[in-house]
């Protein structure tokens, strides 16, 4: 993609009258923070147009649109308004609630759904500008779901140490899982993307299988584990009526972390020489192959913390769709937020947000859970082509960038 | 499957020293050995002697009947095994003298061990194994993956990465089954089901040949998207009005006057939907064009190195255009077959995971219609198997039934069994 950004930007011609003005908002508009907010425009404005085009009364007003207009448009604004405020209740602030408690509590309910996206996406973005395409979060989530719940409800440990183990296994199972597809690409050269996307339904089936197996099945007929002890659960931040738990801090913690791992550390200086260009890399003395490997390790041990932060921050039971969408999801997640700390962080938020409000958004305003996955999907397909943001609202093409900023631009791999 | 014996020829070395030979790869003599072996001491000793096996062929419209088949399971299920283990001894043989393994061998160790397989699964059941609807419903599960492997064969012969046929069989079967409904008729959605997986792929052609997008991030999404946008439009519009907009009329079986009625090939190819005798013609003509035509030629020259292809007068992004297009309407037409071939309505994310299987049949069949062919059908009977088995009633699991095609497919992508190589221009956007 930066390719693709670098070859459509041609050279600034100087503009008659222009200067230092006309240049920095030039930079503004072509910044790629614009690109993101205009991807997320055009995004809600089309699930937007199809709220609208599926709601029945406005269908009925499309009818006579000629003989009276206005009703179209009462009947269309009234859906789009009906769905995004809902959204916005949900996700936000709801002024609707009784007590300020509830009126608060959707904010805390997007943190909290944040949670095992900004794990997951960091581990992905942490891949992706290894140069690997870690489409296997999903799977690395599920096992690390799997393990971190049986050591929640098989083991009894003290408080403190019970959570902490329990952690540790998801982390460690998750770590393992990606890193079969990081041994194989090293050892035999093996595509990572077909064999994470292989290792995400053997996971899915894995976790079915050991739903049926009477070490993680309760008794009774359906596939669901027991609930987990008390002890392995991870503190609640703010007490009962909310569900913000200590997760959410340690995934700003390990964004934290990672920024340091990719910006400061040598290991981390490796991962992106060898996702620049693993030649060179190669060439400097770098081991491709190491990078491989542990660039899928630590990817899959954040992933599986994703899963791990799910079972015991907000699910605190085992079951089928325990991890939803959010392998992938986290995938969005990593390229909206360009695979650096701090956009990953606020994609997540985003998609929290979207996560968090959907439920309110169904019940009052009856549109479709579905039209979330739309808008993370448009979303992400317009943040991969700049120039096509650029064609719809006619923005200038970017300056040329200076050596540092296109060096910056290219890390962003992918996304 | 088969392995690289010969010796290097060509290069630095051979020329230097003539007497340099490749070392022999011995992966698949051992394999033969564990599955010969695992066949004899899982299937073949471990059933009880006096257990029998039975296995039905007959369907009721076939000329003539033949009998159940009643095996006793331990001796039919270990001389299986021996068939198993004297193929390893050939494959041994031909491996030391440095030749090739016919592919009639894998051929055959795969049935040998799949029969002593349901020779144990049978053991002593009450409820005979139905050999024939067993082939059947695994031809049937297979039409998907099918049309789904030819869709990214097309694909990424002219070098573009395809895993958005999950979508595009998502997108087929939603509108095979509004379509089919709208006009009461099943075989407008036949008609349908190719334009919506066509116009996925102008999607994802869009993207990645005018924008340059990374292939595998706008196929990833757009499955993603054909998810939300059908999830959406089937709980806001279709669930609204199921008579009218989602209970497409079913198929019709056109049966072959004088070939159905053979026994077992009968009913497995010659009683079927359109879609089957569709499904055939694909795979055949894609076969013969691909190879002989000079369609076939250009395709794949543009995925293996576009900038020749450019430099003697193709096109190389109008025929990847092409072929894309093509390859999503080819999709498009397996998404059909889990709606109107069967005669049921849409449902959300009813495709389940299949775009990735055929995209592991593609895989496994090395890029070639027939063996691509081959492996979605054996994935599509494994998935028959697994469904067969858990009426029969078997102590393994399901799922790990399920897991098979996947687990099959990364041993083919780590190079377990010989090499898997994809077309050399595959996922990178061309420029002059």
């Amino acid at each position: 993609m930066t390719d693709t950004t670098r070859a459509v930007a041609r050279p600034a011609e100087p503009e008659a009258g222009g200067g230092r003005t006309a240049e920095v908002v030039r930079g503004v508009l072509s910044s790629s923070t614009t690109m993101v907010v205009l991807s997320i425009v055009v995004a809600l404005v089309l699930a937007a147009v199809l709220v609208a085009a599926a709601d029945p009364a406005v269908q009925a007003a499309a009818g006579y649109l000629f003989a009276r207009p206005s009703d179209f448009f009462r009947a269309s604004w009234d859906a789009i308004y009906g769905t995004y405020s809902a959204l916005f209740r949900g996700a936000i602030y709801d002024p609707l609630a009784n007590t300020p408690q509830r009126q608060i509590r959707p904010i805390t309910e997007t943190l909290t759904a944040s949670v095992p996206l900004i794990f997951a996406g960091l581990g992905l973005g942490i891949a992706f500008r290894a140069g690997l395409f870690n489409i296997g979060a999903q799977g690395q989530v599920v096992v690390g779901a799997t393990f971190a719940a049986y050591a929640g409800f098989g083991l009894h440990l003290p408080v403190g140490l019970h959570v902490v183990v329990a952690m540790v296994f998801g982390t460690v199972a998750g770590a393992v899982w990606a890193g079969i597809a990081g041994v194989l690409k090293a050892r035999t050269g093996a595509n990572e993307v077909i064999v994470t996307i292989m290792l995400n339904s053997i996971a899915g089936f894995l976790m079915a299988y050991l739903l049926t197996t009477d070490a993680f099945k309760r008794p009774g007929t359906n596939p669901i584990s027991p609930p987990l002890d008390d002890t392995a659960m991870m503190p609640n931040l703010l007490g009962p009526p909310f569900r913000l738990h200590l997760g959410f801090v340690l995934a700003i913690l390990a964004a934290v972390g990672v920024w340091w791992f990719m910006e400061r550390s040598t290991a981390g200086f490796r991962f992106r020489a060898a996702g620049l260009n693993p030649h060179a890399a190669r060439t400097a003395g770098i081991s491709i192959n190491g990078v491989y490997v542990w660039g899928m390790v630590i990817a899959g041990a954040l992933a599986g913390l994703g899963g791990v932060a799910q079972v015991l921050g907000t699910e605190g039971v085992l079951q089928d769709g325990v991890a939803g969408t959010i392998g992938f999801d986290a995938i969005t997640v990593a390229l909206l937020g360009r695979s650096t700390p701090l956009g990953t962080v606020l994609a997540a938020l985003l998609f929290g947000a979207l996560r968090a409000g959907s439920p309110l958004m169904q019940t009052s305003s009856g549109t479709p859970i579905d039209i979330v996955m739309v808008v993370q999907a448009i979303v992400v397909l317009l943040i991969a082509a700049p120039p096509l943001v650029r064609a719809i609202f006619r923005l200038p093409a970017p300056l040329p960038r200076t050596g540092r900023a296109r060096r910056r631009a290219s890390e962003e791999v992918a996304a | 499957m088969t392995t690289l014996t010969a010796p290097d020829p060509g290069g630095l070395v051979g020329d230097v020293a003539p007497t340099v030979q490749a070392r022999i790869s011995w992966r698949a003599p051992v394999a033969y050995l564990v599955l010969g072996l695992l066949a004899l001491l899982c299937f073949g000793v471990f059933t009880p002697g006096a257990a029998r096996s039975t296995f039905t062929l007959a369907t009721p419209a076939d000329y003539w009947t033949i009998p159940p088949i009643v095996v006793p399971s331990r001796l039919a299920a270990v001389l299986l095994a021996v068939v198993a283990l004297l193929l390893a001894g050939y494959a041994y043989l031909r491996t030391r003298s440095r030749r090739r393994i016919g592919v009639w061998a894998h051929g055959l160790l795969g049935l040998v061990v799949v029969l002593a397989f349901l020779v144990w699964a049978d053991a002593g059941k009450e409820r005979p194994i139905t050999l024939t609807n067993l082939l059947v419903s695994g031809l049937v599960l297979a039409i998907p993956l099918v049309f789904g492997s030819m869709a990214g064969l097309l694909c990424e012969r002219s070098g573009i990465i395809n895993i958005a046929i999950e979508g595009q069989l998502l997108a087929g079967a939603f509108l095979a089954a509004v379509a089919a409904t709208v006009a009461t008729n099943a075989y407008v959605g036949l008609v349908a089901a190719p334009i919506a997986g066509a116009l996925v792929s102008v999607v994802l052609a869009f993207f990645a040949l005018r924008y340059r997008v990374n292939q595998i991030i706008v196929g990833v999404v757009l499955n993603g998207l054909v998810i939300g946008l059908t999830g959406f439009l089937f709980s806001a519009v279709l669930s609204n009005d199921i008579q009218g907009l989602n209970s497409p009329p079913r198929l019709p079986v056109l049966a072959i006057p004088g070939l159905s009625g053979i026994p077992v090939i009968g009913p497995v190819l010659f009683r079927q939907s359109a879609l089957v005798y569709v499904m055939i013609v694909v795979v055949v003509v894609l076969e013969v064009l691909l190879f002989r035509s000079r369609w076939g030629l250009r395709m794949r020259s543009v995925g293996e190195h576009p900038k020749a292809a450019d430099t003697v007068g193709i096109n190389v992004n109008r025929t990847r255009w092409r072929s894309t297009i093509l390859g999503g309407a080819v999709a498009g037409l397996g998404g059909a077959a889990f709606t109107i071939a069967i005669g049921v309505g849409f449902n959300k994310e009813m495709t389940g995971g299949k775009g990735y299987i055929a995209l592991a049949a593609m895989i496994l069949g090395r890029w070639n219609p027939r063996g691509a062919v081959a492996a979605a059908v054996l994935f599509g009977f494994a998935d028959a198997l697994r469904v067969g088995l858990s009426l029969v009633g078997t102590p393994v699991p399901s799922q790990f039934l399920a897991m098979l095609p996947y687990l099959a497919t990364i041993v083919a992508v780590a190079g377990l069994v010989g090499r898997v190589r994809a077309p050399a221009a595959e996922g990178i956007p061309y420029t002059k």
